[in-house]
């Protein structure tokens, strides 16, 4: 190989749209990262609207890419990259996806981005709770904290559910 | 507001509703662990009596000072009097969670209680 060759990667438009939306989320996270939490792992979560609109608008391959990039690119950013909170956020994130995958195919008339948002809610705090007792906190304490961590994704769930709702309809295409 | 609520289909309220009933069942289930249901009273560090919290007693306890009182009621129960000179025990009042102790040292007698799962006890700890 001669030293002048270049090498030019395909870019697709869905390409730039993961980088797109990819990095709205990361701006979230790490906007969210200055919001003083009383409770470390209760977060509004707001870079899940992202992967809720593009659920919604070109479906779980992109999210998920979207989802994850997120994760990674966010936790560096914040300095917590392969740190506990790092590996808690990427279960949650598997979880959640993995619960949007099918919460997807349920009849879209009847079941909006609430309900997606909600179900992936609970699945990123389930997620979360069942690693830091399998590998964090191995003691069934950490249990006293789900009904705190539930209400929350429960009230953010909805919260980030009707703004990403919004946001589909008003950007409709 | 209503341009909101436009945006909450059947199905959305439905899991809406069906996660609210699940986060209000999360709390007694999760957060019963640590209730009391045995009262164990010690003296001179030897089992004394030990009785089950259902119903209203009251315990009389002789010490090497004179008589402890210990009173329980269904979820709880107290030193009600003691002779000991600073009243730590009696100062203590209710105990109402599995793993608490009440100890009214000059009297060498204990209130302990215990709950089903054997969790720390608030001395030790």
């Amino acid at each position: 190989m001669s030293p002048n060759t270049t090498i030019a990667l395909k870019v697709t438009p869905a390409d730039r749209r993961v980088a797109r939306f990819a990095a709205a989320a990361i701006a979230l996270t790490v906007a969210e990262a200055a919001i003083p939490t009383p409770l470390p792992g209760i977060k509004p979560g707001l870079a899940n609207i992202v992967v809720l609109v593009v659920l919604a608008r070109y479906g779980w391959r992109e999210a998920a890419w979207v989802s994850l990039l997120r994760v990674v690119a966010g936790s560096l950013l914040v300095g917590q990259f392969l740190a506990p909170g790092f590996f808690l956020s990427l279960t949650g994130a598997l979880l959640s996806l993995a619960v949007l995958a099918f919460s997807s195919r349920l009849p879209q008339r009847a079941f909006g981005p609430v309900s997606q948002s909600v179900l992936a809610a609970f699945a990123h705090i389930g997620g979360q709770v069942l690693l830091a007792r399998l590998w964090l906190v191995p003691h069934d304490g950490v249990f006293y904290l789900v009904p705190a961590f539930a209400v929350f994704a429960l009230f953010f769930g909805i919260i980030n559910g009707l703004i990403a709702a919004r946001l589909l309809r008003e950007n409709a295409p | 507001m209503k341009s909101w609520l436009a945006l909450v289909k059947a199905g959305d309220w439905l899991v809406a509703g069906l996660a609210a009933i699940a986060v209000a069942l999360s709390f007694p289930l999760l957060w019963r662990g640590g209730q009391a249901e045995r009262a164990v009273i010690r003296v001179d560090g030897r089992i004394f009596a030990e009785y089950p919290l259902d119903a209203p007693r009251r315990i009389e306890v002789p010490g090497p000072l004179g008589k402890t009182m210990i009173e329980m009621e269904p979820g709880r129960a107290r030193v009600q009097s003691d002779p000991g000179p600073r009243q730590y025990c009696v100062l203590q009042g209710w105990l109402a969670r599995a793993g608490a102790v009440a100890i009214c040292a000059p009297n060498h007698v204990s209130l302990m209680l215990t709950g089903q799962q054997v969790s720390y006890d608030s001395l030790n700890y």
